[in-house]
């Protein structure tokens, strides 16, 4: 990837991201979808969005992931 | 003082619904050990896990994670009433966890690092983007522009939040704990700053214009 590349993709927003306070919301709700396999409802396409764009949020997103993926019974 | 209502059972999944009745009857004081217990382990693999940026080790991972679990344990408590049963018990309560670990792990970024001083060294945007601004003149050309858009189209407080993030690597949830505010006011400052720079560097040429849908 070039410079010119890297920067276009850094500076692209998406419209439709929720930003983190909505994202913080439902993040319980969307880890569980996301571990089931079904978090391509529309309605979270904009929490997905904010997620992947947002470090800070993306990185608490893994974590919970993680968290419930490897909890013991 | 006014008392919550009582949690309405019924609508939970049977674990969560153990959970809730447990820590609202009378095995309470055990179920609070319980919980604390689920969350330092949660804590603990959730800053080994991000360790690897943070440099946290040994006793240091261990204060950080009782102290995050500790911290998650007074919040999940205090909302007790505010879970829906939208998700599991202990999803929702991990979520306090990772918020804890944000904020410890924010804070110890300052014990190690300090706010880089002035002026800016815009070398450091060049390497962010992998721009070699002194092999190919497109690249001089393009690193220009973005400073001069830095400096013509954001407010000074977009800048700062752009500069300390982008150009010095500083942590959302570090200069979170500089500038005070919230998580969601600095990442739209910058998600702001994003949209704008895009749009001068389009408008000059420098970057092509996105597609809808794209």
């Amino acid at each position: 990837m070039t410079g010119s590349e890297a920067l276009e993709r850094f500076l692209h927003t998406d419209p439709g991201d929720v930003g983190c306070d909505e994202a913080m919301a439902v993040l319980h709700i969307f880890a569980e979808l996301v571990a089931a396999g079904a978090d391509t409802k529309p309605e979270y396409r904009g929490v997905a969005a904010h997620l992947r764009a947002c470090g800070p949020c993306g990185d608490d997103f893994d974590g919970l992931l993680a968290a419930i993926t490897n909890e013991h019974p | 003082m006014k008392s919550d209502p009582p949690l309405a059972l019924g609508s939970f999944d049977s674990a969560s619904e153990e959970w809730l009745k447990s820590l609202t009857g009378g095995e309470r004081e055990e179920a609070v050990g319980r919980l604390h217990q689920l969350l330092v382990c949660a804590a603990r693999r959730e800053i080994h896990r991000r360790s690897t940026g943070v440099r946290v080790t040994g006793p240091e991972l261990d204060d950080l994670a009782f102290q995050a679990a500790g911290d998650a344990l007074v919040s999940v408590l205090a909302k007790l009433q505010q879970f829906r049963g939208e998700s599991r018990f202990t999803t929702w309560a991990y979520k306090f966890v990772m918020f804890e670990v944000s904020t410890k792990l924010a804070r110890h970024f300052w014990r190690r690092s300090d706010m880089p001083s002035q002026p800016v060294d815009w070398g450091r945007l060049a390497d962010r983007f992998g721009i070699q601004p002194d092999e190919q003149s497109e690249g001089r050309d393009l690193l220009e522009a973005l400073v001069r858009a830095l400096d013509e189209t954001l407010t000074d407080r977009q800048r700062q939040v752009f500069v300390a993030i982008v150009v010095n690597g500083v942590p959302l949830d570090a200069l979170l704990e500089e500038m005070g505010g919230t998580r969601g006011a600095i990442y739209k400052m910058l998600f702001d700053a994003r949209r704008k720079l895009r749009s001068a560097l389009v408008d000059g040429g420098y970057l092509t214009p996105e597609h809808e849908g794209t």
